[in-house]
């Protein structure tokens, strides 16, 4: 176990260090000159230019702003925003919960639904409700979400009423964050009204996100279901005259959710991708929406300081449910 | 000697037609596939005649009919689909939209495609440091959520409908790579492979005479499902104004200048997503059907 999670740690390395030399690149390779995209400025006087020069370091070579860069990275100083000139980690904090509470409830809501659907689908091989629910979730997989949120928006929104358009909470609740998620907050503060407002915002962006996972979810449940349903000791369970549901439930899923593990792990970072267009529909206020706005704001130091954050994250977790995968299934320790 | 030689070569193609007769047999037996093949049929037959099929110009602005609703809910007679915020007929918008959203995802899989091929045979075939490079740079790109790495290459290179197309082929670069070096290296220490280079083949011969041909079909798969990829993220870039830009009857391009108006024109909305919908659906039933009739595993059960 130790040498695999070694072996894990060294591949990380040089996706790290490519990480930060794109973060760096960015900036360098963005049309125009790169220090007045930093300053936020047009039409500088030569001196204020030179001066600019000197305090982004662009005075010094190449590999020396590269160091001095990681410097900075490893003091935990991501630069201030252009256009509000605050620390980038300030904001990043304060809008990353509302990113996390959004796709957390997508994946719970994607794993809740789609694997008891592939499963239904599997123990239903070739009749009409496999075909059925496997269509569904083929036009789920191959559905437009930025279209899809805004038919939402039309039906439950402006026509029914019974969703708000837009937001993360009704404007008259207004409380300090706790852990920056509005529907545990809410529970913390005994705040119910609350609650349910935070709730009513949640759902619409959590159905639009939550769509492609569970079309994938349910797939792969389904086929990973198939696949072991055809092995020697489910034929034995069932011979020994094990009830359907137990040879199902007890034999067959066990193995067949392992490789459906890997596949909610790597939806994380679908999620954050599907996270810029459904926060971008529905103005919920995290780490997707503010990357497009910065991106059209020009406000590079955000894009930039993103950029690098968000592969972080995104590694991270990879990196875990690559060792949770090895915990939950031995044969991966032995193969590496 | 050319009777000596025909027979074979019409043994050669007698084979082939039969391979191809046997992919059909597995194709054609499911429904969905064939579905989805005439749908993308009639696609492009519909980008290929779009100026003789639209009814009107598809940028022309009607300045007397702004956000008329479709000819069956009561707007104009010559508007079917009704007209968009400035007075464009929206059916012949559609059916210039099919153009683009072909050719995307015509021009992205071949750049992805030629790209990954390249960097996984050269990974593959060569190993060593190569392969090392390649596949950390490959690892490096996954890293990044796609849209956010397509977004920032945008950025970089600007806004535009071929920016975008680039910024996506990149996106998918590596699992063209991945499946070309797992393939490659799969087949390198085969006997027919051995036995060429003995012969003597170069090894620019070897990549891309002896041993390509053998790793075509996941090839194939991968490159139907990111044909439908390239269409729903050449769309959202174009939804969030990074894309092709206006009045380019793109798609996604054309939800993003509708996006104000789902309260009062939801005909607007309505029809572009509905038209990705149903070519990415198509695309995906069609990469479903050739996986299956490809995969020599799924043929016995």
């Amino acid at each position: 176990m130790l040498r695999f999670l070694l072996n894990r740690l060294a591949l990380v390395v040089p996706t790290l260090i490519g990480i930060t030399i794109c973060a760096f690149s960015f900036v360098r390779l963005l049309p125009g000159d790169p220090i007045l995209a930093l300053a936020g400025q047009h039409g500088v006087t030569p001196e204020r230019y030179e001066q600019l020069k000197i305090q982004f370091g662009f005075d010094k070579p190449l590999w020396q702003q590269y160091f001095n860069y990681i410097g900075e990275i490893l003091r935990g100083d991501f630069g201030e925003s252009i256009s509000t000139h605050r620390p980038f980690m300030t904001e990043f904090m304060a809008l990353f919960p509302a990113t996390v509470e959004l796709s957390l409830c997508a994946i719970i809501l994607a794993m809740v639904v789609g694997i008891p659907v592939g499963i239904w689908a599997a123990t239903r091989r070739g009749t009409w409700i496999d075909q059925g629910l496997m269509g569904t979730a083929l036009v789920g997989y191959s559905m437009p979400i930025f279209w899809w949120g805004l038919l939402l928006i039309i039906l439950f929104s402006t026509t029914l009423g019974w969703t708000p358009v837009s937001g993360r909470i009704a404007l008259n609740f207004f409380f300090k964050p706790i852990t920056g998620f509005m529907t545990i907050d809410s529970l913390l503060y005994g705040n119910w009204p609350a609650f349910f407002s935070a709730l009513r915002y949640l759902i619409l962006p959590t159905i639009v996100l939550a769509t492609i996972p569970l079309a994938v979810l349910a797939r792969q449940t389904r086929s990973a279901m198939l696949e072991v349903m055809g092995e020697d000791y489910v034929r034995t369970a069932r011979a020994k005259g094990l009830s359907p549901s137990r040879v199902v439930g007890l034999h067959a899923l066990r193995n067949a959710l392992i490789p459906v593990v890997t596949t909610i792990g790597l939806q994380v970072g679908v999620l954050l991708g599907g996270a810029i267009l459904t926060e971008t529909i529905f103005a919920w206020p995290g780490i997707g929406k503010w990357m497009v706005d910065s991106i059209y704001k020009r406000d590079y130091v955000v894009v930039q300081s993103g950029l690098l954050l968000i592969a972080l994250v995104v590694m991270a977790v990879n990196l875990i449910v690559d060792i949770l995968y090895a915990v939950i299934n031995p044969r991966i320790r032995v193969q590496t | 000697m050319t009777t000596e030689i025909a027979p074979v070569s019409a043994a050669a193609n007698t084979s082939r037609f039969a391979a191809l007769r046997e992919f059909w047999h597995y194709f054609s037996q499911s429904r969905g596939a064939v579905l989805g093949l005439i749908v993308f049929s009639l696609l492009v037959l519909i980008a290929l005649f779009a100026p003789w099929i639209a009814p009107h110009d598809p940028i022309e602005q009607y300045k007397e009919f702004f956000l008329e609703p479709p000819a069956f809910s009561g707007g104009q007679p010559q508007f079917w689909l009704g007209t968009d915020p400035v007075g464009r007929d929206i059916l012949s918008r559609l059916i210039h939209g099919a153009r683009f959203s072909l050719l995307i995802g015509a021009v992205v899989v071949v750049l992805a495609l030629a790209g990954g091929i390249i960097l996984g045979l050269l990974a593959g075939y060569f190993r060593g440091w190569v392969d090392v490079v390649i596949m950390r740079v490959m690892d490096l790109i996954l890293a990044f959520p796609y849209l956010l790495l397509a977004l920032v290459l945008v950025t970089i290179l600007g806004p535009g409908l071929f920016n975008a197309m680039f910024a996506i082929a990149i996106t998918l670069l590596p699992f063209f790579a991945r499946l070309t070096r797992g393939a490659v290296m799969a087949e390198k220490n085969r006997e027919y492979v051995v036995s060429a280079r003995l012969a003597g083949a170069s090894h620019i011969r070897l990549m891309v005479v002896t041993i390509l041909p053998n790793c075509l079909a996941p090839l194939i798969v991968q490159a139907t499902l990111c044909f439908s990829d390239a269409i729903l993220g050449a769309a959202a870039l174009g939804f969030l104004g990074l894309g092709a830009q206006p009045p380019t009857p793109e798609w996604g391009t054309m939800l993003a200048s509708a996006r104000e108006f789902i309260q009062r024109a939801p005909w607007v909305v309505t029809f572009p997503g509905l038209c990705i919908l149903v070519t990415v659906l198509a695309i995906n039933l069609i990469g479903d059907g050739l996986r299956d009739a490809l995969d020599p595993k799924l043929k016995r059960s």
